[in-house]
């Protein structure tokens, strides 16, 4: 703290006014304070998961650190078959989406980053339009009926197949590779499809990343269309497996165990545990991108 | 490239065609699998749309249903919902933007005044971190803090109030919401205002301390004019999406006691649609939602451009 009490200005120290260093302090407490408010409720959880589930029953309110620590509740978690599933269904769903994803979004940054098509102007157009309309929520249901998609895994797969959100990240990040790269590559005799994954995709690989991030948090964290998709509990990703023990409170971890009277026995405590265990993955990885993610947001705010 | 060949005569259409389908055939080859996701999956339900003009019955299919023209529109507009539905999704939204549209800002301000580079950094990982976590988690942590012995209620007893579920009562459904988004969404958001920060000429502040300013002084007069572009038009961007409120948070936190201020346009026709499977009323209902945002949109839009010369399209 002793370097915060000068300011630098052309090599020549000032000091700073006692007002300066009271809002100092003020701005780090209010600063503290909101990371406080941001860090106890996963802190809550943490703990709680850890509790042995009759002290949660018993004290529903605040908790700074595990009582009566136990990891029944992780074994619960890891041994029922919903939740199994559950993880079983999401894996898929992103080994699958993931390559799909990329592929789809390489291509369409590529073409919209590419100039001098005839067609470029009408493509571009149908593209951007699905941005600002789309047929609504029962038209897309009816759709996906209609396409026998209804209760399979590719009703979460193939309409998020493709963001044109990050199709502008991904040309944008594209139009910043110099275009002697691409000229000299055609004058070798290159095509364009050799031209995306030899040359394009290599030099483009951080924004890559990013993209990987959104679409694989975006699947991890999609609810909703599973839930009107799906009609099997087995099919369902985890998300909506732990939608049904948090939000509705229903009953379907003891209609599908075996040993319903163990999932009673930690019936608070395996909310927190299955919170952990989905939560986690998705908090380990987006720190390390972090630094990236100032371009993905600036591609949205200015023209499209 | 087209450029580098010298014509002298524009090339009849039919050899001009063929001209870029050859050159650029690679090109047209990688976008068709796009063309084809967008005629399955984005085309196809907008030509869903027509059953809002018509009496759908799955047995008859889109087509062959028979068409009734604006008959659930106006059964719409005269059911007393609709007053009930405009004013919850104006609710919502309006709070939304008054009380977390600033917030980003205040804390990318807050964040800007910190010398400390590690502090800085630090923090700005923590208020990332909920934009991370599910709406499922999101909400059903609200849930078990507002239950009616929950740490909110515990904190509520402390200043004398009753203990009560808190999701259960419909005056306390707004702030729910509206507190619950700027948790999850501050930090993401003020992203955008910080690299805007760090485009602000140093030597502006330098000036401005020669001349005496104390920081105050420089943050009224320097910061924030040099953000101010940036505010206006994701000002201008949000208020064009005020009657958009989306159906999964609402969704998962409003119950049958909160519909009275809870229950949105997007949720009424989940509720109608799928569960009650009203498909051509519902589907009227989310027309109309998604015209009424279009509308708002171009108009913000145009006042964006006359205004700050800078607009979506």
């Amino acid at each position: 703290m002793a370097k915060k009490e000068t300011v630098t200005m052309h090599g020549m120290a000032i000091r700073k006014s006692t007002g300066d260093k009271i809002f100092d302090v003020f701005n780090t407490l209010i600063l503290l304070a909101l990371c406080f408010v941001t860090l106890y409720p996963m802190w809550y959880v943490v703990c709680a998961s850890f509790t042995n589930n009759t002290y949660l029953v018993a004290h529903p309110g605040a908790i700074w650190w595990p009582h009566g620590f136990t990891t029944g509740s992780y074994k619960m978690a890891f041994e029922h078959p919903l939740i199994l599933s559950g993880y079983k269904n999401i894996l898929m769903i992103l080994a699958i989406s993931l390559p799909i994803n990329i592929i789809m979004t390489l291509f369409c940054g590529y073409f919209l980053a590419s100039k001098g098509m005839m067609f470029k102007g009408p493509i571009q157009f149908l593209i951007m339009f699905t941005m600002f309309f789309s047929g609504g929520m029962i038209p897309t249901y009816l759709n996906i009926r209609s396409l026998g998609l209804f209760n399979s895994m590719w009703s979460l797969i193939l309409p998020g197949a493709i963001s044109v959100y990050n199709c502008i990240i991904c040309r944008t990040a594209i139009q910043a590779v110099p275009e002697s790269l691409t000229e000299s590559a055609y004058l070798d005799g290159a095509n364009d499809l050799i031209i995306v994954f030899r040359i394009i995709l290599p030099l483009i690989m951080p924004t890559i990343a990013v993209l990987l991030l959104y679409y694989g948090v975006g699947h991890w964290n999609s609810w909703f269309p599973a839930s009107i998709y799906l009609t099997d509990n087995y099919k369902l990703p985890i998300q909506n497996v732990l939608r049904s023990i948090l939000i509705a409170n229903s009953n379907i971890l003891n209609a599908a165990a075996s040993e319903s009277d163990k999932v009673d026995e930690f019936a608070e405590a395996i909310k927190y545990s299955t919170i952990v265990l989905t939560t986690v993955p998705v908090l380990c990885i987006y720190p390390f991108l972090q630094k990236y993610f100032v371009k993905g947001v600036m591609v949205g705010a200015v023209k499209g | 490239m087209s450029q580098n060949v010298v014509t002298y005569k524009k090339p009849p259409l039919g050899k001009a065609l063929k001209r870029d389908i050859q050159m650029h055939f690679w090109k047209y080859v990688l976008i068709i699998p796009i063309l084809v996701y967008l005629a399955l999956f984005c085309y196809k339900p907008m030509y869903g749309l027509i059953i809002a003009f018509k009496n759908y019955r799955p047995s008859r299919g889109i087509w062959g249903s028979p068409w009734v023209g604006f008959t659930w529109f106006e059964t719409f507009f005269k059911d007393p919902y609709f007053f009930r539905l405009l004013r919850n999704t104006f609710r919502l939204s309006f709070y939304s933007i008054l009380f977390g549209f600033p917030a980003p800002i205040i804390l990318a301000l807050l964040l800007n005044e910190v010398t400390n580079t590690k502090f800085k950094r630090t923090v700005q990982t923590i208020t990332y971190m909920p934009y991370f976590i599910s709406l499922v988690v999101a909400c059903s942590l609200v849930k078990i803090y507002c239950q009616a012995d929950g740490l909110f209620s515990q904190i509520g007893q402390l200043f004398g109030a009753a203990p009560q579920n808190l999701l259960i009562d419909p005056a306390k459904f707004t702030p729910i919401y509206v507190l619950s988004g700027i948790w999850q969404n501050i930090g993401w958001n003020s992203i955008i205002y910080l690299a805007a920060l760090s485009g602000i000429d140093q030597e502006q502040y330098e000036a401005a301390r020669i001349d005496g300013a104390n920081r105050f002084q420089q943050v009224l007069h320097i910061t924030i004019p040099g953000i101010l572009p940036t505010i206006m038009i994701l000002f201008i961007m949000r208020m064009g999406s005020i009657l958009n409120v989306g159906y999964e948070k609402v969704l998962l936190l409003y119950t049958d006691a909160t519909y009275e201020t809870a229950d949105v346009f997007s949720t009424y026709t989940y509720r109608m649609g799928l569960q009650n499977q009203k498909y051509s009323l519902s589907t009227a209902v989310g027309l109309f939602n998604t015209m009424v945002n279009i509308v708002f949109l171009l108009f913000t839009n145009w006042i964006s451009t006359k205004t700050t010369e800078s607009g979506l399209f």
